[in-house]
């Protein structure tokens, strides 16, 4: 088993008479990606920055590993436009940096010609692109991503994801990413956590998918979906991650019959 | 001429130099109004240092100091909107100067001075208190450069990346009371915030990185102190706010004038 980066025990959190998180459990390997989903106001930043010691859990305790080194991407960059800032001077900020890395990572993340941009030109990708850029240069074993995609179109949005995967492939490193739904990041996710205060549902994104308390807050997959997903027919089965199953091969989980 | 001038230009010199870099910050964190009210409560530290017979500089930055870790306790409550209760502090705190000010019968104190600055009034003991203190806010602010503008361009991603956050947003305000205190002499309480960020919003206009608009900016503070002095010596205007005119002419032709190289986002 590979190394167990951070858990979550029986995390709760209360602000007066609101309870934001209730008996969250929930660990996090190396080499693994997981996705928090829930709808809005459903804890999910809240449990994000217990983790980054943003804020105190009022009950249970994240537990870190002692390797633990945490790359962080917020959610969004608001730079007060009074303030002239390169994208480089940005990523030299970054505590304890090696300046030599700036470029390569820039590299890494398909934007080396941005190098000298001021940040506030920059699109929604590019930014999203220059925050990733930054937790990496702190040389993770944790990549924290809320919400990577904001504010990014839908091709724009695979291409992130898919750089995500490849980076997580190459540091061998954990990801835990927030998303709202789960259409664009499934095929990239290994394990799927349905927040709502507490865990409604988790496992595969398969198995996520077919679960009635992921499908009472997110419809059931397919019935009534308003963005078009590619899809065409086969002469084998999919699973939900795009690899191909036998067809005799079913899941624990498998509720279909033939 | 020349002699009688020196002191002036000298401190006024020392204070620009220094007022320029720190109000940038002050400019990029939105602290305008927060100097303000520091400024204000200075005439109640100088109330209080001629009460308490203490150094006037010691009682002014006591007095800014203390007031700004009210601020932060305050501000942490959450129970009143920021910009009203530096509005309450900073009003209150000059009204309790001036009250204040008014019980030292057996002193004669000239308020215009203390409110609009007195340069001509600089002696070379004033210089040398200014050179001290701008010299330490100088090689602090190069010091916790990379720090302070980590937490200025996003706190939590600054405290995520281990910089300790509450202490450096701690000294950032020392930074501010301890220039206020410096160049209360120069301009008065009423003008101190303007020598910050007037020079580092025409800055703005001119500079592509942080480092550039802090330099800047204290260079064209310097060159407010030389044409202030010059015009008041010319047409024997009040120092203090002939600066504040010069630094708002040069704010003025930067963003007036067309500036070629400039790629203005």
């Amino acid at each position: 088993m590979s190394t167990r980066l951070v858990e979550f025990v029986n995390v709760g959190m209360q602000f007066g008479e609101r309870q934001l998180l209730d008996g969250i459990d929930m660990p996090i390997h190396q080499g693994e990606i997981v996705t928090l989903i829930g709808p809005n106001g459903s804890g999910k930043s809240t449990l994000i920055r217990t983790l980054l010691g943003l804020q105190t859990p009022t009950s249970g305790e994240v537990v870190r590993h002692q390797s633990l080194r945490i790359g962080y991407m917020p959610q969004k960059l608001h730079i007060d436009p009074t303030l002239p800032l390169t994208v480089e001077h940005f990523l030299r900020l970054v505590r304890g940096v090696n300046r030599k890395e700036i470029k390569p990572t820039l590299e890494k993340v398909g934007i080396p010609h941005l190098l000298h941009s001021q940040v506030h030109v920059l699109s929604g990708g590019e930014t999203q692109r220059v925050l990733l850029a930054r937790a990496l240069l702190n040389k993770p074993n944790l990549l924290v991503l809320d919400e990577p995609v904001q504010g990014v179109d839908v091709n724009g949005q695979i291409e992130l994801y898919n750089l995500i995967d490849s980076i997580r492939t190459e540091l061998n490193c954990g990801v835990l990413m927030v998303s709202h739904d789960l259409h664009l990041v499934m095929a990239k996710t290994d394990t799927v956590y349905c927040i709502n205060q507490h865990v409604c549902c988790s496992g595969s994104p398969q198995q996520v998918t077919g679960h009635p308390a992921y499908q009472a807050l997110f419809g059931v997959p397919g019935a009534a979906d308003s963005i078009a997903i590619y899809s065409h027919h086969h002469d084998h089965v999919h699973d939900d991650h795009g690899d191909v199953v036998a067809e005799q091969e079913h899941g624990p989980h498998c509720q279909h019959h033939h | 001429m020349f002699e009688f001038l020196l002191p002036a230009l000298l401190g006024g010199l020392g204070v620009a130099a220094v007022a320029g870099p720190l109000g940038a910050f002050v400019v990029w964190r939105r602290m305008a109004y927060f100097g303000d009210t520091l400024a204000h409560s200075a005439l109640l530290g100088v109330a209080l240092g001629f009460l308490l017979d203490i150094n006037l500089n010691l009682a002014i930055i006591a007095m800014c100091v203390g007031l700004a870790l009210v601020l932060v306790t305050l501000q942490k409550k959450h129970f009143i909107a920021t910009d009203t209760l530096l509005g309450i502090l900073a009003h209150s705190s000059l009204s309790l100067g001036l009250v204040a000010v008014s019980f030292l019968d057996h002193i004669r104190i000239d308020l215009m001075s203390y409110l609009f600055g007195d340069l001509l009034a600089v002696g070379m003991g004033d210089v040398f208190w200014i050179y001290a203190g701008s010299l330490l806010v100088l090689s602090l602010l190069a010091i916790f450069w990379r720090p302070l503008l980590a937490m200025t361009v996003n706190e939590e991603l600054a405290k995520v990346e281990g910089y300790p956050v509450e202490a450096i947003r701690l000294l950032l305000m020392l930074l501010v009371a301890l220039v206020i205190a410096v160049a209360m002499k120069i301009v008065g309480v009423l003008l101190i915030t303007s020598l910050m960020i007037i020079p580092a919003a025409t800055a703005r206009r001119l500079s592509q990185t942080p480092v550039q608009m802090a330099v800047t900016s204290g260079v064209l503070g310097c060159f407010s102190v030389i044409g202030g002095l010059w015009s008041s010596y010319q047409w024997d205007t009040p120092t203090g706010p002939s600066v504040v005119v010069c630094a708002a002419v040069l704010f003025l032709l930067a963003y007036t004038l067309p500036i070629g190289r400039l790629r203005q986002t």
